[in-house]
């Protein structure tokens, strides 16, 4: 009745010979892992410690894969992640990239992510939380499941909170069913490590904790110089000066987030200057007009004039 | 019935079949999901050919890529009713389908006792005939 036999679940594999050479550099560039690594580093700037990490996970599951010609098994390694780092280092952006290595290397089947917060997995009353963790873990069965802010799961101030059945349930299926998912939790290195505190059983369940280093001024410039190419805008010469000055004083300022803050000031930037063309309704304006960034747009920005954030309303004296 | 091999009950597909094996059903999974059918676990110990009618076994489920979920829902099924019928059904929102396209038996009980011919005397001389499932004798719940 139900078959358990897994021998003809899978195709005949050929057992090479002991001494049958195998092409290493070849399956690498069969596994397509070169353009996705090559996209990564060309498209996230700096992230040294994530990009080594990614490397060797990448070569483990190639040379796994060449083992498995010799028919030397092994177990499947875990590849359960945690991201921690400071708001804006790119954990999510990381995160949709790992789906697609996994994918790329055969790891995992479909390649999907399925991302959650603590809203999709705790009920809102007894019984309430098992289906709903368990209709989410099968969601991302195939794929990759990524559970931002995760430490809210866990909150030890309240003893009734339906967080730690979530958080038993995740430990099962993270040990049990390996081969269906991984799972990767991000989230603030401090609220992280505490949340790993109350729940060693997780630390342990995790093989891999990478920690996402804050960017420099420079990356940042190249950072924002990425993301207006993507919206096909590009800074002129002196506005390129002046967003480096701009950074270098917004990051000596409170609720810095990196890369979210570079996005909101090109935000800004591109404000002022559909302002400026506007403005200048009189002249004739051509692609480039359009597409330029200039530094004006950036040195109105109030971080430069009274040292304050654009966020906050003019005029209001900060203690 | 009659056309079937011993007491083996036939409903849904691949019912005259010998049972699927877990790669089988697997690999019928994946075909619905690549269809974008919303796959379902359901069982019963009623077992009429006509009873179309089966508990759920939880909801069913949408919205997932891969057959490991559902085999994972599958295996508790059996987990929790050994002995019972078990099948997967796939439900086509597809507008003027809208209804289960994909309806097949994963698990058996052990011992199928099968069914007895019940004659019904009418007007007349008029004789009536159904099936009676010697199982359903029982209450349910007891039947295997």
């Amino acid at each position: 009745m139900n078959n358990t036999d897994e021998s003809n679940n899978k195709p005949d594999m050929v057992v090479l010979a002991d001494d049958a050479p195998v092409n290493l550099e070849a399956e690498f560039e069969a596994s397509n892992v070169k353009e996705v690594l090559d996209k990564l580093d060309r498209e996230l700037i700096g992230l040294k410690p994530v990009k080594t990490r990614i490397r060797e996970i990448a070569a483990l599951l190639l040379v796994d894969r060449l083992r498995k010609q010799f028919a030397l098994t092994s177990e499947t390694p875990t590849l359960h992640m945690n991201f921690t780092g400071n708001p804006g280092t790119g954990k999510t952006t990381v995160a949709m990239r790992m789906a697609e290595i996994l994918h790329r290397l055969g790891y995992v089947r479909e390649g999907h992510l399925v991302s959650v917060t603590r809203d999709d997995l705790v009920g809102q009353y007894i019984g309430h939380t098992a289906p709903k963790t368990k209709e989410v873990i099968k969601k991302a069965m195939g794929g990759v499941l990524f559970i931002d802010e995760a430490y809210y799961l866990y909150k030890p101030e309240n003893e009734r909170d339906y967080g730690a059945e979530s958080i038993e349930i995740l430990l099962q299926v993270m040990e049990n069913n390996r081969d269906d998912l991984v799972v990767i939790l991000a989230g603030y290195k401090d609220r992280m490590d505490k949340f790993f505190h109350s729940n060693p059983g997780m630390r342990s369940r995790i093989a891999h904790h990478i920690d996402f280093p804050d960017y420099s001024a420079n990356e940042l410039l190249a950072i924002a110089n990425l993301m207006l190419a993507d919206q096909n805008y590009h800074f002129s010469p002196d506005a390129e000066k002046a967003f480096l000055e701009y950074i270098t004083l917004r990051m000596k300022m409170e609720h810095f987030a990196n890369a979210r803050s570079v996005r909101n000031a090109l935000d800004r930037a591109r404000l002022r200057q559909a302002n400026r063309l506007f403005a200048s309704a009189s002249k004739l304006l051509n692609k480039v007009d359009l597409m330029t960034i200039e530094a004006e747009d950036i040195l109105a920005s109030r971080v430069f004039q009274e040292g304050k954030l654009d966020s906050e309303p003019a005029g209001v004296k900060r203690p | 019935m009659m056309t079937n091999q011993g007491n083996r009950i036939s409903q849904g597909q691949f019912s005259f079949l010998p049972d699927l094996t877990d790669a089988q059903i697997t690999a019928q999974i994946k075909y619905a999901l690549s269809k974008g059918w919303a796959l379902s676990v359901e069982y019963t110990d009623d077992p009429h050919p006509r009873n179309t009618y089966w508990e759920m076994f939880g909801n069913p489920m949408f919205d997932l890529k891969d057959p490991a979920g559902i085999m994972m829902e599958v295996n508790n099924c059996r987990k929790t009713f050994p002995n019972h019928y078990i099948r997967v059904g796939a439900f086509s929102s597809v507008q003027g389908v809208e209804s289960v396209t994909m309806s097949y038996i994963v698990n058996r009980p052990k011992q199928e006792p099968g069914f007895g011919l019940v004659r019904q005397e009418t007007e007349g001389r008029t004789m009536r005939y159904t099936i009676h499932s010697y199982a359903s004798d029982k209450p349910e719940g007891e039947r295997y």
